[in-house]
């Protein structure tokens, strides 16, 4: 049962990155355009335009 | 032109947003871009002009925002390149309530976002706890999962279970009963149970089942959010673009164009003829006709004199005008109309929507059965205690999570699919209440007919001289000149060419005297009379090239898909009338081309909600499609209603659903995709009926186990969220398959 000690405090951390992964996508403006990037992988040139 | 070019960029200015001491940005509207391949064009012509510091497109809500360098480009350049492009921009300005909604809506996916989380986690700690009472965990390991779960489960509706908290209070405190007002007693009371259940080392807490509830229910408010921001987006662009604005007189005698919202009460308006009227009024100086068809329905114009009140939307034909604003321009005028717009937003107010009965009936039956189900135990032996977690579990058992999620679901997937048909959807229950009508109540002017004219009778006249006719007609700013004009193939306007208000325009060419105006102008009044009779609909302009003449009948045509709409409405099981505030000849000449036998010409806006209420009192649900100022009460008083896009502003705000682009018939669709989607509303609701009738026994009995609810409520939602994915097929094919 020890290893309940660390195991539990490491899946609840694993957890919490996803979760602040996912508040830092949508801050920074992930969800914003979703047609648009879906559309933006295809396109031919470099998509180096946007600094 | 330079103090014109000062103007315009002296209004871009206001829309700029700094960035830094350097740079500044804009965000436009951007009208045109159909494709992907647009927006690779967008961005490379932006960057390539100099000065750019930065430009990217959102395909998703078509708007542009892009960062220059102050000194280098003005947002002027920038629009200037996009119309060498071919696309149409306008700056856009974010409405204050705009960005509450958006914080919203933030809001509502962190809260979501949260909720998967403690979801996910506390399912994993419930998955071992479940497997124990197999295989024997100890009490222990068991006691400290509980508390572990209740440590994320806790915050997490702290944070994320607020949202339905809120609004429960907010509906007790009103005296209401909403769907949250379950919603919330479930949460509460599953999380209080289980730890309750954890200090006494119990078998079964709930964590899961509270806090799987709250993700569920969040899905579909995030999903109802959604729909309502992307409406918004649409708005807001679509506002943009018109880009409406009024040339004031400034006290010291300047003249300059201001954005329409900045106007006030006493401010002085130049407009100049072929300009609309932004703005109520009463005029001044000069005298003019006007174009009143979007205020009141009728095509003949009507003469103003100074001291006549005149209204927004009405369109200045020949005169300059000076007009003294009377009203801001959220207001109309028309005092009649903005009564009868109080009575029949009251009206419609009696209609419950679909979600509330269903919450209306469901919250008793719940709460009656937990009650029940305390008591009998209570009769038959059982300690309270025990009889208390029974009767809890039948409320957590019965939560209403496939019920929360049944409509807002099908709604989201069918306004999509409305957006992809060209209807944008205004109000949420909108698609249920339109899905109901037996009836549909059409304006003419605007509605069937475009709001731009054509010219009737160009295929008898001879081409040169009508080629003659148009190079004149390019120096006229009259908008009955404007169809005219369009087919000049040389654009070179007569450089003697001179307007005479009220009569029309005359030029010398080689000695002679060409002449375009009114039939009276060019002495050609007894060939207007004489086409009357065959156009009675047009307004006619003549022109004279010494002996030569032509009249030219000017109107406004069906729209070009007016007769298939009106034949798939009929398909649809409709009946049709058209109730016009237009003449009764052009009325009935467009009610017999469409075939539409019930028609009623100059309506008033008031004749207009009578003829609805008629219809209500035979029992009929009536959708109402018009665009004027003078339809607005009409739209507000019908069942369910429609807008073009060209509409007035207050039709507009009037209006449940909007129709985007020249075409009508996507309002036919609009019905089979409401159809649909209430179908598929009744069937979810039905689903969640026979849910509870099969869980509340199982809960009754005392045989509901954590395990049992964690799946028969993911199960529930699922199915309900799977089902309203049914609601995207698109109505096209089958309306389209039952016209010719």
């Amino acid at each position: 049962m020890n290893v309940l000690v660390y195991l539990m405090p490491l899946a609840l951390g694993l957890g919490g990155l996803g979760l602040a992964a996912f508040l830092w996508a949508m801050r920074s403006g992930q969800f914003e355009d979703l047609d648009g990037a879906a559309w933006r992988g295809i396109n031919e040139q470099d998509d180096d335009a946007p600094k | 032109m330079g103090n014109a070019a000062l103007q315009v960029r002296d209004r871009l200015e206001g829309f700029l947003k700094p960035v830094d001491h350097a740079t500044s940005e804009i965000e436009l509207a951007v009208d045109g871009i159909r494709c992907a391949g647009c927006i690779a064009t967008i961005e490379r012509e932006m960057a390539a002009l100099p000065g750019v510091v930065r430009a990217r497109l959102n395909f998703t809500d078509r708007r542009l925002r892009v960062a220059f360098r102050s000194s280098e480009a003005s947002p002027s350049q920038v629009i200037g390149r996009l119309s060498d492009l071919g696309f149409t921009a306008h700056p856009f300005s974010p409405v204050r309530k705009d960005d509450a909604a958006d914080v919203e809506q933030r809001r509502l996916v962190r809260a979501l976002g949260v909720a998967g989380f403690a979801a996910m986690n506390i399912m994993l700690l419930s998955v071992v706890v479940w497997a124990g009472h197999e295989t024997g965990l100890d009490a222990v390991s068991r006691t400290f999962f509980h508390w572990v779960s209740a440590l994320i489960a806790l915050p997490t509706a702290a944070y994320s279970g607020r949202v339905f908290f809120d609004s429960a209070i907010g509906a007790l405190k009103r005296g209401r009963i909403n769907m949250d007002v379950p919603i919330s007693l479930g949460i509460m009371l599953a999380l209080g149970m289980s730890v309750v259940e954890a200090l006494n080392h119990g078998e079964h807490a709930y964590f899961d089942g509270a806090v799987m509830l709250i993700f569920f229910l969040l899905i579909g408010r995030v999903l109802d959010q959604a729909m309502q921001s992307r409406t918004r987006a649409v708005a807001a662009n679509l506002a943009a673009l018109r880009a409406e604005s009024v040339v004031k007189r400034f006290p010291d005698g300047g003249v300059r164009e201001i954005a329409i919202d900045m106007a006030e009460p006493g401010d002085l308006i130049v407009v100049q003829p072929g300009m609309r009227i932004g703005l109520d009024g009463v005029v001044e100086q000069g005298s003019s006709d006007l174009d009143q068809s979007l205020v009141t329905g009728e095509t003949a114009h009507h003469a103003v004199r100074p001291g006549d009140h005149v209204f927004a939307g009405t369109m200045n034909l020949s005169g300059l005008l000076s007009v003294r604003v009377l009203k801001p321009h959220t207001g109309t005028l028309l005092a009649d109309v903005e009564r009868l717009l109080a009575k029949a937003t009251e009206a419609r107010g009696d209609y419950v929507k679909l979600a509330d009965r269903a919450a209306q009936l469901y919250a008793p039956f719940v709460h009656t059965a937990a009650l029940l189900t305390f008591l009998g135990w209570l009769a038959w032996g059982l300690p309270w205690s025990e009889a208390l977690v029974i009767a809890i579990t039948v409320l957590i058992i019965t939560c209403p999570c496939a019920l929360g999620l049944a409509i807002p679901a099908v709604q989201v997937v069918a306004a999509g699919a409305l957006f992809r048909v060209g209807v944008l959807t205004n109000a949420g229950d909108a698609l249920e209440r339109l899905a109901a009508v037996d009836a549909a109540v059409l304006d003419k002017t605007g509605t069937l007919t475009l709001p731009s004219t054509v010219i009737a009778n160009l295929g008898d006249l001879p081409p040169d001289l009508v080629q003659r006719a148009a190079r004149l007609a390019l120096a006229s700013r009259h908008p009955l000149a404007a169809p005219l004009a369009a087919l000049a193939k040389d654009a070179e306007p007569h450089a003697t060419a001179r307007e005479r208000p009220g009569e029309g325009v005359s030029a010398c060419d080689h000695g002679k005297v060409l002449k375009l105006g009114s039939a009276a102008f060019c002495d050609a009044e007894t060939e207007a009379a004489g086409l009357a009779t065959a156009y009675p609909d047009a307004s006619f302009v003549a022109f004279t090239d010494g002996d030569a003449k032509a009249v030219f009948a000017i109107r406004q045509p069906l729209r070009a898909d007016a007769a298939d709409a009106v034949a798939s409405l009929r398909d649809l099981g409709l009946s049709l009338e058209i109730v016009s505030g237009d003449r009764s000849l052009p009325v009935e000449a467009a009610a017999r081309q469409l075939g539409v036998a019930r028609w009623q010409a100059g309506a008033t806006p008031a004749g207009k909600v009578e003829r609805l209420e008629a219809l209500k009192a035979e029992g009929r649900q009536v959708l109402m499609i018009g665009d004027g100022i003078n339809d607005a009460p009409a739209l507000a008083a019908a069942h369910v209603s429609m807008a073009p896009i060209s509409a007035t502003h207050m039709a507009q705000a009037q209006a449940d659903f909007l129709l985007l682009g020249q075409r009508l018939r996507p309002a036919a669709q609009a019905v089979v995709i409401a159809r649909k989607a209430r179908a598929l509303m009744m069937q979810n609701l039905w689903f969640s009926v026979i849910y509870n009738i099969v869980a509340v026994p199982i809960a009754i009995s005392g045989h509901a186990t954590p395990l049992v609810a964690a799946l028969a409520m993911s199960g529930s939602s699922l199915a309900v969220m799977l089902n309203a994915l049914r609601a995207r097929g698109d109505g096209g094919p089958k309306v389209g398959a039952q016209t010719p």
